[in-house]
């Protein structure tokens, strides 16, 4: 998998990477799995109708350098997509993730790939989490048969089922009653697994969240309801949106925790007691307290509802990023050039990747008319001129 | 040749049907009293707006981002400094509850006009508009009426994507007791607007987020704020003799710009802007088909119980007998819309789409049934 494969010291795929990730092989942190370090979360766990999880988190020196490169990699990716917009390489709604990263990062390290994930449109990162590569995430932004939608999907639209990750939705709120529809049929087929369905504070007043969260906790399904709260619903604050914007509350009689989602410990410990959680208990909520730099989209500047005087205050006080790198620093496992040069090499590695996406062809012409069923029965569908284009569906 | 500027927008034009009517600014200014002004057809959507909230103390705007924002599309743009938060109202992101909020609030008297950032999200919401607005006045025997208008932009827009790019002409034009309008042009918008806050029952009013930017003359009667057009009736953009060719909101842009390249080809044309999906103006179209023969419908929504075929139905039992060519229908592709760009040009219909649909309607192209 792109993301992982250069800290545990095996060769990735693509030529590229492995002389200038040699140097990482000469600490031993690298690869250090076994050595214990125990961080605290920035805050303590706020807990509704529960007992909160305790904030000492153990980790591992391979775990803290994953983290840091990863999400490393997830930010210049989406500061890349950002130029790639802004050259109209990328068209349509782009809904950029940068700041949030540590809620994919520590989800990630508490589940596994059997776990499901759903969430909105702002699914460039959790693609990656979920093992999704780089190449797959541009050459879909930009349209082309190597994406993971083969180019059909676009930025709103990614997946990943091998990795049970369903996307990737455009309809505000719409992903809550589907993963609580995963969380059904994992129950139903008696599965020990679960589903994380994400949605923004924006969401988080959708009443198909209430009939499903209803729903979920009547059957007790393993379903576990994250609220990436970002503040901002597209233009509108959370106070100006919700009564309550306490939404870890807002399931009333489910219980839910109220996340520093700037803190990947935080996340992970959150997630994990979430999965021990619903496994036995039915739904909860997890509220991860959590910042957007860009706009809602790129056609939003993000400024005209927000000060810049917040947004920078949050970057240097909170970024997730930042975060690990003192920790890292405090524990030794990596000199500040050493950190410096896998940031360069994550620019690199996403460089890399954009040129292979855009060698990528826009797929043949022949497409629009697949998938459009599994099984269509040699159904005739028709192209805008119809007696000029057609096609059987097969 | 008009010096204005405009915004080129997916190669829509109304400009080219008014050369055909209207001499050169530069030598006619004084030559006649009608436009010089161009508008676009976003300040002639919020020009109608406030218009009519100036007048109205009962008309108020609810939608998302309507007021701080200043709009999605900054249709709204000014008004909430104008009229204040209690006419101008934000919502959370909760399409049924505040369309539900709305039908009720026409319930009691007051005109509002809700906004849906798009139409695709009218459809967390379409049990209001129907069940609650439409079908209300008949229930009630006449009771309760609902003056309603359900707003936004309607159909593609450009690389938005399958969840994004839906046309919903054909699901509300199909319900009884709902006006559904379609503007083209800043006249469309100002007019239509206008009498859809004045008239009594709910209105779906489909814009088109690529139209916004684009400018169109207008005269001075359409800046009047009495200004209104009817609903249900239907505008030649262009006269001809040869071929109808029906089309609503960009398409009809598209089709005034096919007009011209059949013309080269001697084929005359004649472009009808439906303006008004229901009522649909069938006495309009039924006559330039009596008058032309023949018949391309063009829309882009999905093709299957579309506007084009209401539209070829409608022809079939009133002018059977004046048709010498099969009805053509250009529309959108039966696919979900595809985000790659080659794709998506295929999926919307295309200029070269209603030229060729119209040259085998005059039987002037060898009819193709070409099997991908």
């Amino acid at each position: 998998m792109a993301l992982t494969r250069r800290i545990s010291g095996l060769l990735p795929p693509v030529s590229t990477a492995s002389s200038s990730s040699s140097f990482l092989h000469r600490r031993a942190f690298s690869t250090d799995d076994t050595t214990t370090i125990t961080v605290e979360t920035s805050v303590p766990f706020t807990s509704h109708n529960c007992e909160p999880p305790s904030r000492s988190i153990d980790t591992t020196p391979k775990e803290l350098m994953k983290f840091f490169t990863d999400m490393a990699l997830m930010r210049r990716m989406e500061i890349a997509a950002d130029s790639l917009y802004k050259s109209k390489l990328i068209r349509g709604f782009c809904h950029l993730y940068d700041g949030q990263e540590a809620v994919s990062i520590g989800m990630e390290a508490a589940i596994t790939k059997k776990d499901c994930i759903i969430t909105a449109y702002r699914d460039h990162c959790l693609f990656l989490g979920r093992g999704g590569t780089l190449l797959e995430s541009f050459a879909e932004l930009m349209g082309r048969q190597a994406g993971c939608s083969n180019g059909k999907g676009g930025s709103m639209h990614f997946y990943k089922k091998d990795a049970c990750f369903f996307g990737g939705h455009g309809i505000v709120g719409a992903q809550v009653p589907l993963g609580c529809g995963l969380a059904f049929a994992q129950k139903y087929r008696k599965e020990d697994h679960v589903t994380f369905a994400m949605y923004g504070d924006g969401a988080a007043n959708q009443g198909q969240l209430f009939e499903a969260l209803n729903m979920a906790a009547l059957w007790d399904l393993p379903a576990i309801l994250v609220c990436e709260n970002n503040h901002y619903g597209m233009g509108t604050a959370e106070w100006r949106a919700a009564k309550s914007p306490a939404y870890y509350k807002r399931g009333d009689y489910v219980p839910g925790l109220k996340v520093d989602g700037m803190d990947a410990f935080a996340v992970k410990q959150a997630c994990k007691f979430a999965k021990e959680h619903v496994l036995k208990n039915g739904p909860i909520i997890l509220e991860m307290d959590t910042y957007r730099y860009h706009g809602h989209s790129m056609s939003d500047p993000g400024s005209t509802y927000r000060t810049r005087d917040e947004i920078s205050g949050v970057r240097q006080e909170r970024d997730p990023i930042e975060r690990i790198r003192k920790l890292i620093l405090a524990h030794d496992l990596a000199t500040e050039k050493e950190l410096k040069d896998i940031e360069k090499q994550a620019r690199k590695e996403v460089d890399e990747a954009i040129a292979q996406a855009k060698e990528s062809p826009m797929p043949d012409e022949p497409e629009l008319f697949t998938n459009v069923y599994r099984k269509g029965y040699g159904v005739e569908s028709f192209g805008t001129d119809r007696k000029e284009v057609r096609a059987a569906l097969p | 040749m008009w010096g204005i500027v405009r915004q080129n927008v997916g190669g829509a034009s109304g400009l080219s049907s008014q050369v055909m009517r209207l001499r050169p600014v530069a030598s006619a200014m004084r030559n006649y009293s009608s436009a010089t002004k161009e508008m676009t057809v976003r300040d002639a959507l919020n020009s109608a707006l406030d218009e009519e909230m100036a007048a109205d103390p009962n008309v108020f705007v609810m939608g998302e981002e309507v007021g701080e924002y200043q709009g999605a599309y900054k249709i709204t743009k000014g008004l909430l400094d104008k009229y204040g938060p209690e006419r101008v109202v934000d919502t959370p992101i909760t399409e049924a509850g505040f369309a539900g909020i709305g039908v009720g609030s026409a319930y009691h008297g007051l005109r509002p006009v809700i906004e849906f950032m798009t139409f695709n999200f009218s459809m967390q919401a379409i049990d209001h508009v129907i069940n609650s607005a439409a079908k209300s006045n008949y229930m009630s025997a006449g009771q309760i009426n609902v003056p309603i208008v359900f707003r936004g932009p309607n159909g593609p827009a450009a690389g938005v994507g399958a969840q994004h790019s839906q046309c919903y002409g054909a699901w509300y034009g199909s319900v009884p007791g709902l006006k559904v309008l379609v503007p083209y042009s800043s006249e469309d918008a100002r007019g239509l607007l206008k009498a859809a806050i004045r008239d009594p029952d709910p209105v779906v009013f489909l814009e088109n987020e690529l139209l916004y930017g684009e400018s169109f003359p207008v005269s001075a009667e359409v800046l009047d704020s009495s200004f209104c057009l009817p609903i249900g009736k239907a505008k030649i953009e262009r006269e001809g003799k040869d071929i109808t060719i029906t089309a609503f909101s960009k398409m009809v842009g598209y089709a005034l710009k096919a007009a011209e390249i059949l013309e080269k080809d001697g084929i005359n044309a004649e472009v009808i802007n439906l303006r008004s999906i229901r009522p649909l103006d069938r006495a309009t179209i039924n006559a330039s088909v009596r008058k032309t023969n023949r018949l391309v419908t063009v829309e882009e929504g999905f093709p299957q119980h579309g506007i084009g075929a209401e539209i070829c139905a409608s022809v079939v039992e009133d002018s059977f007998g004046y048709l010498d060519a099969p009805v053509e229908r250009v529309a959108g592709a039966d696919v979900p819309t595809p985000y790659a760009a080659n794709l998506e040009r295929m999926a919307f219909p295309q200029i070269e789409d209603i030229v060729r649909a119209a040259k085998r309607a005059c039987y002037r192209a060898v009819p193709m049934a070409a099997t991908a």
